[in-house]
């Protein structure tokens, strides 16, 4: 088949796209769970699971269809990635069933609420650092032999990983706290203004870490940020004015700001990753050309997508919409 | 003990594909059966349809959110534990499985969403519509996963490249050889599956004597499709069978228990097949009936095991028992069939306590047959992954180690004991409520959350303190 354009390109816009779909929106509802344990009281708790039961396996969506999406256009990645975190897996899928089905049965429960309680919040924890320790495991990169993982079974598990999966979780939480901000009152949001800046500063000082260290272990990343001085330097900059705007927005106790900022956060450190790494999708020696699919492939599957992902989008902002205002109490009214 | 990934690997699979099958199985013919209460009452006006549309609508809806949570856990299976296979079929099975998603997300996203709580939100015929979207999407998403399991039994439409298939043509790589028995065969033990299910259900509120009138009319209508489904999915397995003799000998080989390739071959009815020995012992058959069921012909040739090397074999006891047991299953849903259709005169179907009770045990029977079948399917095609192309040790992932897939394989059986148990125990406090809980108006101050199938249900998961 003639190939006309690089739907490669056309593809890691989609995936990437939809990561950070992912990232942002189920980010503030594992951040629930993670800030669960120690919320003021089991009113709050109702309240904040509550905030984001109508929405949050909508959020989840995008995490399948990701990794379906992986595996029809980047098979290298899917097949070097999985096997390479086979145990986080296997966590991570464990940690976000434990936790689906406590946003089932915890509105369902009498006497045994208090253990869907705990699978919500272990479960969110254990997914949000699996998915932070992937970001670090991609950061190291993978041991390959020809187009085949061939490292250990913990490869991915470094006090490097244990860092960023912490890091997430933090941001997870952070994200969860100004969520909290923006969509409740009282005793809860007077808590959620008080844990934010704590929040930020232990994301601020993973960044901190994570930017030190990885120009070290990856030439590749020190030469694209310090031999060439170039326009990506806007990118940390910005990180750093929007922790700016989340603490000062915190201090004059704006409702919106907090977590619009947030966002700003995670949105401008994941294009400086990129940044960092692109075009290698599964480093250190693999660009998204070598892990792409077939043409015909990619094609084949970009039809359904460009069909279904409008339709997602709006029902996603239809969802939002109806469940927009303050949570109450007992839920939306 | 050196631990085996490869062994561990494929008990994980079949592990965590049994216990997702059981839902999609249901659901799928559930679907259907909804869409045909909605249609009668939206024809008829007569209200039962509606009690009874309200009522299996909360149990598909538990049973479809159980089913889509096991599924996330299927779509990365291929890639931890079949890296190998994952790589070399990605061009192909990626959209496939891709697509699969894509149905599921646009039917949630959509008509779902009207079918569980739009009924007094849009116009009946609307309400209607939604009901028979679901449905069809049901059978969509199912053609996905049947068009790639098809492919690696009867592969074609591919050609390999530089350790990667590259799809020659979609259309011979969607619709294999096998392809269309399968998805008939699938698609009746779904509708049959809803079927004895309904039954059954039935069965014992007429025996707790409640809601009599609907769920009279419910078993009855379930009985009528029981009396055309069962004897038709026997001629369909019948062709599904002539289709693997054609394409996969060595399956219908094990399937009989036939080691050697000869004429006039019997049905074993009874038999202990003995890998090691190549050989049965304790054989009952019946004199050339398989030869006659198999090639239309009293001394027709088939095939035996032998006509493969040992390694190339399957294992044969498994393959030859759960064969029978999925046909012994079938052919007591026809009997229970014709049981229904002998009672019907003067409506003593639904006065047979005996019958009645036979029905409820029943119910179990279609989830049985469908696992017993895939593992039929399934375990006749070791040693290969994609027959004939690829064996299971060649889709292993590489780097994965003994321990690794004990790990997991204890980690996955523990978190769906824990789970599912409570999903099944919900689903059974649903079931207790029957019609009339799911007729109830109920409270309204639990906050209504469209996106989510559990909420359609209102039961409670334990007592109340």
């Amino acid at each position: 088949m003639e190939q006309t354009f690089d739907l490669t390109i056309i593809w890691a816009g989609l995936i990437g796209f939809g990561l950070m779909m992912y990232v942002l929106m189920d980010g503030f509802d594992l951040g629930q769970g993670i800030l669960f344990p120690f919320a003021p009281n089991e009113k709050a708790r109702d309240t904040m699971m509550n905030s984001v039961a109508p929405i949050w396996d909508g959020n989840e969506t995008w995490l399948v269809l990701g990794g379906a999406g992986l595996l029809a256009a980047f098979p290298l990645v899917y097949s070097v990635f999985l096997p390479a975190l086979y145990i986080g897996v296997f966590l991570l899928l464990a940690g976000l069933i434990f936790r689906g089905i406590a946003f089932e049965f915890r509105f369902k429960a009498n006497k045994s609420k208090h253990l869907w309680s705990w699978s919500f919040a272990v479960g969110s924890t254990v997914a949000s650092f699996a998915q932070g320790a992937v970001v670090g495991a991609y950061i190291q990169g993978f041991e390959t032999e020809g187009f085949v993982y061939s490292g250990g079974a913990l490869d991915w598990l470094t006090p490097f990983t244990v860092i960023t999966g912490l890091g997430l979780v933090a941001g997870y939480a952070l994200l969860g706290s100004t969520w909290l901000i923006l969509k409740t009152e009282g005793e809860l949001q007077e808590w959620a203004y008080k844990i934010t800046p704590r929040l930020l500063g232990a994301l601020l000082a993973v960044f901190v870490i994570v930017s030190i260290y990885t120009p070290f272990i990856d030439e590749t990343v020190k030469n694209r940020w310090f031999e060439n001085i170039s326009i990506i330097w806007v990118l940390p900059a910005l990180v750093a004015y929007c922790a700016f705007v989340v603490i000062r927005s915190v201090q004059k106790k704006q409702e919106g700001m907090p977590f619009v900022a947030t966002m700003g956060i995670f949105l401008f450190s994941y294009l400086a990753l990129i940044a960092s790494k692109w075009p290698y999708i599964v480093p250190p020696k693999f660009t998204i050309w070598d892990a792409a699919s077939a043409y015909n492939s990619q094609l084949f599957l970009l039809l359904g997508f460009l069909f279904v992902i409008p339709i997602i989008l709006g029902y996603t902002s239809w969802t939002y919409w109806v469940f927009r205002g303050k949570v109450k109490e007992g839920g939306y009214h | 003990m050196e631990l085996d990934p490869l062994i561990l690997s494929r008990i994980q699979f079949a592990f965590v594909v049994c216990f997702h099958a059981i839902f999609p199985v249901f659901t799928i013919g559930l679907a259907s059966t909804i869409a045909g209460f909605e249609a009668l009452h939206f024809k008829t006006g007569n209200p039962v349809w509606l009690k009874l549309s309200k009522f299996w609508i909360q149990v598909f809806a538990v049973v479809f959110g159980i089913g889509v949570v096991s599924g996330i856990v299927m779509s990365f299976q291929f890639g931890t534990n079949w890296s190998n296979f994952s790589y070399a079929t990605a061009n192909f099975l990626g959209p496939v499985l891709s697509y699969e998603v894509l149905t599921a997300f646009f039917l949630e996203a959509s008509f779902l969403g009207v079918l569980l709580f739009g009924r007094d939100k849009v116009p009946q015929g609307v309400h209607l519509f939604a009901a028979i979207m679901v449905a069809t999407g049901t059978f969509i998403s199912s053609f996905w996963i049947l068009a790639a399991n098809s492919l690696m039994q009867t592969p074609d439409g591919l050609e390999m490249i530089n350790g990667m298939y590259v799809v020659r043509s979609w259309t011979d790589a969607l619709f294999t050889a096998s392809f269309g028995y399968r998805f008939m065969h699938m698609g009746l033990a779904s509708f049959l599956t809803a079927a004895l299910v309904v039954a059954g259900v039935s069965a014992w509120f007429i025996l707790q004597k409640r809601e009599l009138e609907a769920n009279r009319k419910a078993l009855s209508v379930s009985l009528w499709f029981l009396l055309i489904l069962a004897p038709a999915q026997t001629i369909v397995g019948d062709y599904h069978g002539l289709n693997t003799l054609k394409h996969q000998p060595t399956k219908v080989a094990a399937m009989e228990g036939n080691w050697e390739t000869q004429t006039g071959v019997p049905l074993l009815l009874f038999a202990i097949p003995d890998q090691e020995a190549q050989t049965n012992h304790f054989e009952i058959a019946i004199p050339k009936l398989a030869s006659l069921i198999l090639t239309h012909d009293w001394d027709g040739e088939v095939p035996g095991l032998k006509e493969v090397a040992v390694e190339e074999q399957p294992p044969v006891f498994v393959v030859f028992w759960s064969f029978r047991i999925m046909v012994g299953l079938g052919l007591l849903m026809i009997v229970f069939a014709l049981w229904g259709l002998v009672l019907r005169p003067g409506g003593r179907y639904h006065q047979t306590p005996l019958f009645l009770n036979g029905l409820r045990l029943m119910s179990l029977s279609p989830f049985i047959a469908v696992l017993a079948g895939w593992v039929v399917t399934e375990t006749g095609r070791a040693p290969w992954l994609i027959y004939g192309q690829m064996t299971h040790a060649q889709g292993l992932t590489p780097s994965l180690t003994g321990g690794m897939a004990l790990f997991t394989l204890i980690g996955y059986i523990v978190v769906y004991s824990l789970v599912f148990s409570a999903g099944i125990y919900y689903l059974l406090k649903v079931f207790r409520g029957g019609l009339e809980k799911a007729n109830a108006p109920h409270e309204m101050d639990e906050i209504e959350r469209p996106t989510r199938p559990f909420s359609a249900a209102h039961a409670a998961i334990d007592e109340e303190v």
